[in-house]
């Protein structure tokens, strides 16, 4: 007889995760933002370049499994919703490990007027609800790869090379993409931080969904910003990107990156991007791991005794 | 010899890296959420016994090791070279360099069986067993009854090694002793 039919957290964690998805529905409750409870399925997916979705066949079309509610959330906000939230499973192909779980729940919410700094405060205040309050150290993005005296917007690949090998990258380094080399000496520097840290001023070509601004220096860098607490990515959160011509030359980018390395490339999000052009109101949103925060609060080992049934017990 | 994708990694395969016999410890996957995946891996050295640590691009491949345990059976030193015979049946032997045998050299002891690594068949590292019994050829003469003040001397036994051992041990007495911490266990 083996123990496989029990659930992987314990019943005494099961219950504070109950109390936290109700700290959590109560901070959006009294903030007026309104949860959306927006399709699993969905008739299209992301073309983010690192980002693979699982493909369903349903009525004999394709369908995916959303990796983040994003796009249904901004077609609500296109259409007239005031600010929005949805706490639920998303999917992510192949991510299995420690901190990983191919379904896992997130929380993501979009609120109307806000900038990047008033986000960020409000995530932290969401943290501070769960985690009880404690300081955060702000980072640029360039300041966090510094160490490696690499500097993200002047740096050759060939310097970003010698630097990842030095700090550990194995295998065929010399075949690492600039944007490869720069995730892996980030992942490197965070890894061992701890406290909460907040990641801002990203590089363009990482801007993802977030608008493009420039910084004091005059250079283009995206607002985003991720919020890693004790070396564990936590949320990421974008001053978002309205611009739906912008979006879809992104998009086309993407796509061409995912071709070019051989992964499936996904079609473009037409209905996203006719909400886009119909008219996303300024707002900036937040997508946050629930089960990574709540293994946090109970300082638990691993994802999976923090899941109700994880991968291996679904 | 076969290449192993970073999804193929688990605890105890051996691995080559940067050309040196490796035996992956741990393997994690980790993903920034708009990020390349990563396998950070422990590896420990084969040769050295040293602690690595590399980080892979998940999907990435690297060359598999041809390294077997054996178990061997030791015969004797001609001063350069240690010398093994298989327990296969097959009567065959090796020679073993200082390297290779390190550490284990204390407790080598003749028709005693070791675990001798090869890599594509030439030995890199000899392991002897956890607990061995060994032959007292050195100590302070015993002193008789005394088992109960705790007080320890050291001695030498018959393979060169130098353990704690109780008072009351004398020499010729045969102990029994974990190779794993040199200490005492007890008379055998």
């Amino acid at each position: 007889m083996t123990d496989d039919w029990r659930p992987s957290a314990s019943i005494e964690t099961l219950k504070a995760r109950a109390a936290t998805l109700a700290t959590v529905r109560a901070f959006f409750a009294v903030r007026g933002i309104i949860e959306i409870d927006t399709p699993v399925l969905g008739r299209t997916t992301v073309t983010d370049p690192a980002i693979d979705s699982l493909t369903l066949e349903v009525a004999g079309a394709p369908r995916y499994l959303q990796t983040s509610p994003e796009f249904h959330l901004k077609r609500v906000l296109a259409a007239g919703a005031p600010s929005v939230a949805r706490i639920g499973s998303v999917f992510r192909a192949d991510e299995s490990g420690r901190i990983h779980n191919p379904e896992f729940t997130m929380v993501e919410w979009y609120r109307l007027g806000f900038d990047l700094d008033a986000i960020i405060d409000d995530t932290c205040e969401l943290v501070d609800h769960v985690l009880g309050p404690d300081s955060y150290q702000r980072i640029s993005y360039a300041a966090l790869i510094s160490r490696f005296d690499v500097d993200v917007f002047e740096s050759s690949i060939a310097e970003l090379t010698v630097a990842a090998r030095a700090a550990g990258a194995g295998g065929d380094v010399d075949g690492w993409s600039r944007r490869e080399l720069l995730d892996f000496l980030v992942a490197e520097a965070l890894r061992r931080s701890s406290g909460r840290v907040l990641v801002v001023a990203y590089p363009p070509d990482q801007a993802a969904l977030a608008r493009v601004v420039h910084d004091e220096e005059g250079r283009s860098v995206a607002a985003r910003f991720e919020l890693v607490i004790d070396g564990i990515e936590i949320a990421n959160g974008y001053d978002e990107l309205t611009d739906a011509d912008v979006l879809a030359a992104r998009m086309r980018a993407d796509r061409e990156d995912r071709r070019k390395r051989n992964r499936t490339v996904y079609e473009a999000d037409e209905r996203l991007l006719a909400a886009l052009a119909a008219g996303l109101p300024p707002c900036s949103g937040v997508a946050l791991g629930f089960d990574r925060l709540f293994m946090l609060s109970r300082g638990l080992p691993d994802l999976a005794s923090a899941l109700p049934f994880s991968f291996e017990r679904a | 010899m076969a290449n192993y994708s970073t999804n193929e990694f688990k605890s105890g395969l051996k691995v080559l890296l940067d050309g040196e016999p490796c035996a992956i410890v741990e393997n994690e996957y980790v993903k920034p959420g708009k990020g390349q995946a990563f396998n950070r891996v422990r590896l420990r050295n084969l040769r050295t016994g040293r602690m690595w640590e590399r980080t892979f691009k998940s999907g990435e491949s690297i060359p598999g090791a041809d390294v077997v345990d054996m178990n061997m059976e030791y015969l004797y030193t001609d001063g350069e070279f240690w010398h093994f015979m298989k327990t296969d049946g097959s009567f065959e032997q090796i020679a073993a360099d200082a390297k290779a045998v390190g550490d284990a050299e204390q407790w080598l002891k003749e028709q005693e069986v070791y675990i001798v690594t090869l890599w594509d068949d030439a030995p890199i590292a000899v392991a002897p067993p956890n607990f061995i019994v060994l032959e007292v050829t050195e100590t302070d003469p015993g002193i008789k009854g005394d088992t109960a003040t705790g007080g320890t001397k050291p001695a030498t036994l018959s393979t060169g090694a130098i353990v704690r051992v109780p008072l009351f041990i004398s020499i010729g007495d045969t102990l029994k002793v974990d190779t794993r911490t040199g200490t005492y266990v007890s008379r055998a």
